[in-house]
């Protein structure tokens, strides 16, 4: 992997033959782990489309009437009724932290270390906002309005096992992205990247390719959202 | 590799992240708008779903770089895809097919 020029290969489909007509890696100029990071989130992808289409089935085949999302997550604010008030404040947030990764991860490769790092934090910080909103979300649908995995006042037993199971593992992801940007700030303010210190667990060298590929992690997740908010939420 | 990685990295100015999470905000406030203003039937899910794979395609194209990567990690990655659009048809007619049974049954009583 010395020399490699990828700006002077085919491009296009003709560039995709080359590249897996070769016979040394197929991925030409992207680091191992960004690829199988990719290879990753494709499988997470296939776990979530499992959930969804799990829930599109049970939906579209029970003969119960199915809530009506806009009404169990609506909030009173200010004595007025708003429908889906705190999911559209959570898409917000979310879509907000993986901008700031987006500048996190240009600010990296510009080897601005300090802008680098304070946006991962800000990320970190709106990921934590998010989970916090889920808990409260949760907690209100659990001790108010009484939904159980196995049954609810508002129609159709299986929603509250979908809304846990779905919006539950989008959740334990968003923490795990959680507590690995509050990691890279910490090792991005040290200098870790610049210097090229080995890593606690892999005790491997790493640098700012390091947070691309964090941040794709981060990015799925907010796409993985987009997703939710509208098979779960909005349909 | 090293160089050319950077240089395509650094080339990106930061307006076009900045436009592309603007526009995020503007696709998620309309689909938020959909269910404020109650649309229902055909226009709800295609509204819903226009504006999620937009939102989806900014995400993924710019966000995640996918645009400026070459095509065998577009293509590895994008095709699978189209394995979740077929499944998501069978479970249609499966579902069908568990409404119209359970319907039946209730009506006939067994």
């Amino acid at each position: 992997m010395s020399e490699l020029d990828i700006s002077k290969l085919p491009k296009g489909g003709k560039g995709f033959v080359h590249d897996f007509a070769a016979d040394q890696t197929t991925f030409k100029g992207v680091p191992w782990g960004k690829a199988m990071m990719w290879i990753f989130l494709l499988s997470d992808t296939f776990i979530f489309s499992c959930f969804l289409i799990s829930l599109m089935t049970a939906r579209a085949s029970t003969t119960a009437e199915w809530p009506y999302p806009s009404e169990v997550f609506g909030l009173t604010a200010f004595g007025v009724e708003v429908p889906l008030l705190l999911i559209a404040i959570m898409t917000f947030v979310l879509i907000t932290s993986s901008g700031t990764m987006a500048l996190a991860v240009k600010y990296g490769y510009e080897r601005n270390r300090k802008m680098c790092a304070w946006l991962i934090l800000a990320t970190a910080i709106g990921g934590l906002t998010f989970v916090g909103m889920q808990a409260f979300e949760w907690s209100k649908l659990i001790f108010h309005d009484g939904i159980r995995p196995w049954g609810n006042p508002f129609g159709a037993a299986q929603f509250g096992s979908f809304f846990f199971m779905i919006t539950g593992f989008h959740g334990t992801h968003v923490s795990i992205g959680v507590i690995f940007l509050f990691i890279f700030a910490r090792k991005t303010f040290r200098g870790d990247f610049d210097v090229g210190r080995r890593g606690h667990f892999t005790s491997m060298k790493s640098d700012y390719k390091a947070i691309e590929i964090l941040g794709l992690y981060w990015h799925f997740v907010d796409l993985v959202w987009v997703f939710i908010f509208a098979f779960f939420y909005l349909w | 590799m090293e160089q050319n990685n950077k240089k395509t990295a650094t080339t990106h100015s930061i307006g076009i992240y900045l436009w592309i999470w603007g526009l995020l905000f503007v696709f998620s406030t309309f689909s938020y708008l959909v269910d404020w203003y109650n649309f229902q039937g055909l226009l709800r899910w295609s509204l819903i779903i226009f504006f999620m794979l937009i939102k989806a395609g900014l995400i993924m194209s710019i966000f995640m770089h996918l645009y400026w990567e070459r095509w065998a990690m577009v293509n590895v990655l994008l095709w699978p895809m189209t394995a979740i659009m077929v499944f998501v048809g069978i479970m249609t007619a499966e579902s069908q097919y568990t409404f119209f049974t359970r319907a039946l049954f209730f009506v006939t009583g067994g």
